[in-house]
């Protein structure tokens, strides 16, 4: 660990912040009162959990994936899909298929959902067997770098034609909404927000642990160094396509768990929301914040989808300006992000408060940018 | 047969729009590893080039500004090409993943840009005369706007071809393509090179889009629409190698057709990309690559 965060040498560092950043997260909904805000920072979080997810695979494993938004999706149409057969009887039709199709009878791909474990299962586990399959396919034969970015992001564009060509299954281009009552509760009952929020943050909080676990691990190191020599952690005698494939996995059932709660925050799961423009834009809150670093994948998701959602309500047009400029910004002149720009403050006050700015300054320079971008 | 025939001339005219595109990117992606996103952005820049000649400068003469569209869209989308290259992508080079977001941002700003210079409707370049009619053949209806396009291709790979083999600019870029370091050290400027190479790259586009806004109506998104697929032709094509684009459109474009005809036009994308993923098993540097014994591509 020491090799990426300076000054979190000390695992109970870091178990303090958690904590902290737990008993915060959990207070959050007291100090923002409004409802509508609420439900809003439940969504940011279901967000930073895919942050989390894409930053083990692009910041610590160096694996750009462009289509999470196939990911996020799978989660959160399984979950939605167990929504809208919650609105009707047992085994009545979900209400838009009554009105598009011509089934009579619950379609067999339908018929698991009806169970909330069989469909909490798929949202984690579907997206890791994709994962795991694409994973092998591509990195067995190396290919890496650009090549496998633009592969994952034709994913996430197929997954959004698929979704909208098929609409008796899908509800096509509309989705899936009318989510009146989730698990049993309405919707628009006063402590609904709030108890949504606090899923979101327990889920938050998990993937985070599992994360920080994972990075912290023999295998977190060598999937660092997969990222920075692939061919070197090769002649060691590892398998850098399994290493990067666990990783890819990972970052999978991570944006699958968060789909999974994202869809009865959002109350609608459609095709647009998991198309590759919201799949790059995660990139984008993982980039800003700090990309191989966990705190600023959180943070990212937070800062990135605060100013998106303050600029686009007073002035629509000019977010995509201020989005394609922070893209540019960050990473043609700050690759580190937010949390790295702090790191290298920090670091450089406290070389030179201690008196010893160049050999400190040298120690950390590979934790800000990433040496190889082969992987 | 008449639906084969059918289906393989839209095949065709689909490969040659991306052979179009896909060469613009075997310059930038194939010689200097930048994955320009914001290539799209420049094809859609092209398109406008004879909307705009012909609802201002050339109304007069709209059959006439559309071949003059082709020359200034070339110009037009080079510039911005070099602009790019000379203020950012310079910066950035050995860092193909970060170039790939930079080029996003940059398209997402040129596309806000389009919508509010042009709003955000479709328009509609029109048809020349001289274009306007269709020939029969074997059941076939080839109309002359497509067959125009299908020129306009050919002359461009062929002006292509000779500017890599015959040209000794051609000659300096092949150079740096196939060895960076090998070309600075026998004294190439490499640096002019790319810049000569991302204008080259990027003015193909605007060709492309001015090729593209004859065929169909044209928005902010219309370079989107075609992105994907040339990136999933030249990473099939291999880098850097004319024949490999050709043969890779070809393909792809076909194959799509065919897919789409029996099927759904959904399930045609889907069974592309499915077929990309399993050519690469086979050749994972695409049909046609350098030999190289080197470590890294």
């Amino acid at each position: 660990m020491s090799i990426l965060v300076p000054g979190t040498d000390n695992p109970w560092k870091a178990r303090i912040a958690f904590l902290a950043f737990a008993g915060g997260l959990l207070a959050l909904p007291g100090l923002l009162g409004s409802p509508g805000d609420v439900r809003q920072w439940a969504e940011w979080l279901c967000y930073a959990m895919v942050a989390v997810g894409l930053d083990v695979a692009w910041g610590y494993g160096g694996m750009l994936a462009l289509g999470q938004g196939l990911f996020f999706g799978l989660g959160a149409y399984a979950m939605g899909m167990h929504l809208s057969l919650e609105q009707v009887p047992d085994g009545s039709l979900p209400s838009f298929m009554s009105l598009y199709s011509d089934y009579t009878e619950l379609p067999a791909l339908w018929r698991p959902f009806q169970s909330f474990w069989a469909s909490a299962a798929v949202a984690v586990l579907l997206p890791m067997v994709i994962a795991g399959l694409l994973g092998l396919l591509v990195f067995k034969r190396r290919i890496r770098g650009p090549f496998f970015a633009i592969l994952t992001q034709a994913t996430a564009v197929i997954f959004a034609l698929v979704l909208i060509g098929n609409l008796k299954l899908t509800a096509g281009f509309n989705g899936l909404t009318g989510f009146t009552t989730i698990f049993g509760r309405n919707k628009y009952a006063p402590g609904t927000n709030r108890w949504l929020f606090q899923i979101a943050a327990v889920g938050l909080l998990v993937v985070l642990a599992v994360a920080m676990k994972v990075v912290r691990s023999r295998y977190g190191k060598l999937l660092v160094a997969t990222r920075d020599s692939e061919d070197r952690v090769r002649f060691l005698g590892y398998d850098p396509a399994l290493v990067k494939t666990v990783g890819f996995m990972i970052a999978a059932g991570m944006a699958g768990l968060a789909g999974a709660v994202a869809a009865p925050v959002f109350g609608i799961v459609s095709p647009g929301q998991f198309d590759y423009l919201p799949s790059i834009l995660m990139v984008c809150w993982v980039a800003v914040g700090g990309r191989g670093t966990l705190w600023g994948a959180v943070l990212g998701a937070l800062v990135v989808n605060w100013i998106r959602v303050t600029v686009s309500s007073s002035r629509p047009d000019d977010w995509l300006y201020l989005q394609g400029l922070l893209f540019v910004v960050v990473l043609a002149f700050m690759p580190g992000g937010v949390a790295g720009a702090l790191r290298s403050w920090w670091a450089w006050l406290a070389s030179a408060v201690a008196g010893r700015l160049g050999t400190r300054r040298t120690a950390m320079a590979p934790a800000v940018e990433p040496l190889g971008e082969t992987a | 047969m008449e639906t084969t025939l059918s289906n393989l001339y839209i095949g065709v005219t689909l490969a040659s729009i991306l052979l179009l595109v896909g060469l613009g990117l075997t310059f930038t992606f194939g010689q200097m590893g930048v994955i320009n996103m914001a290539h799209g952005e420049f094809i859609m820049a092209g398109a406008y080039v004879p909307y705009v000649l012909q609802t201002s400068v050339l109304s007069g003469a709209r059959g006439g500004a559309v071949l003059v569209a082709f020359p200034l869209a070339f110009l037009v989308a080079g510039v911005m090409g070099l602009v790019l290259e000379r203020v950012l992508l310079r910066r950035m080079y050995g860092r193909p993943l970060d170039t790939l977001l930079v080029t996003f941002g940059v398209s997402l700003m040129l596309q806000q840009a389009a919508k509010d210079l042009f709003s955000a409707n479709n328009k509609d370049v029109v048809t020349p005369t001289y274009l306007r009619g269709q020939w029969d053949l074997f059941g076939v209806t080839l109309t002359h706007t497509r067959l125009f396009v299908l020129l306009v291709v050919v002359l461009t790979m062929v002006g292509v071809w000779v500017f890599m083999s015959r040209l000794a600019a051609g000659r300096r870029m092949r150079a740096v393509m196939q060895n960076r370091e090998l070309a600075a050290v026998s004294g190439l400027p490499t640096s002019r090179v790319d810049a000569t190479t991302f204008f080259l790259g990027s003015g193909l586009a605007g060709i492309a889009g001015v090729a593209v806004s004859l065929i169909g109506p044209i928005g902010t998104a219309t370079g989107t629409a075609y992105i994907l697929s040339a990136f999933l032709v030249v990473i099939v094509g291999g880098l850097g190698k004319l024949r490999g684009v050709v043969l890779a459109a070809l393909l792809l474009g076909t194959l799509n057709a065919f897919v789409e005809h029996a099927t759904s036009s959904t399930l045609g994308r889907a069974a592309v990309f499915a077929f990309v993923i399993l050519f690469l098993q086979f050749r994972p540097n695409g049909i046609v690559s350098f030999r190289t014994r080197g470590l890294a591509v």
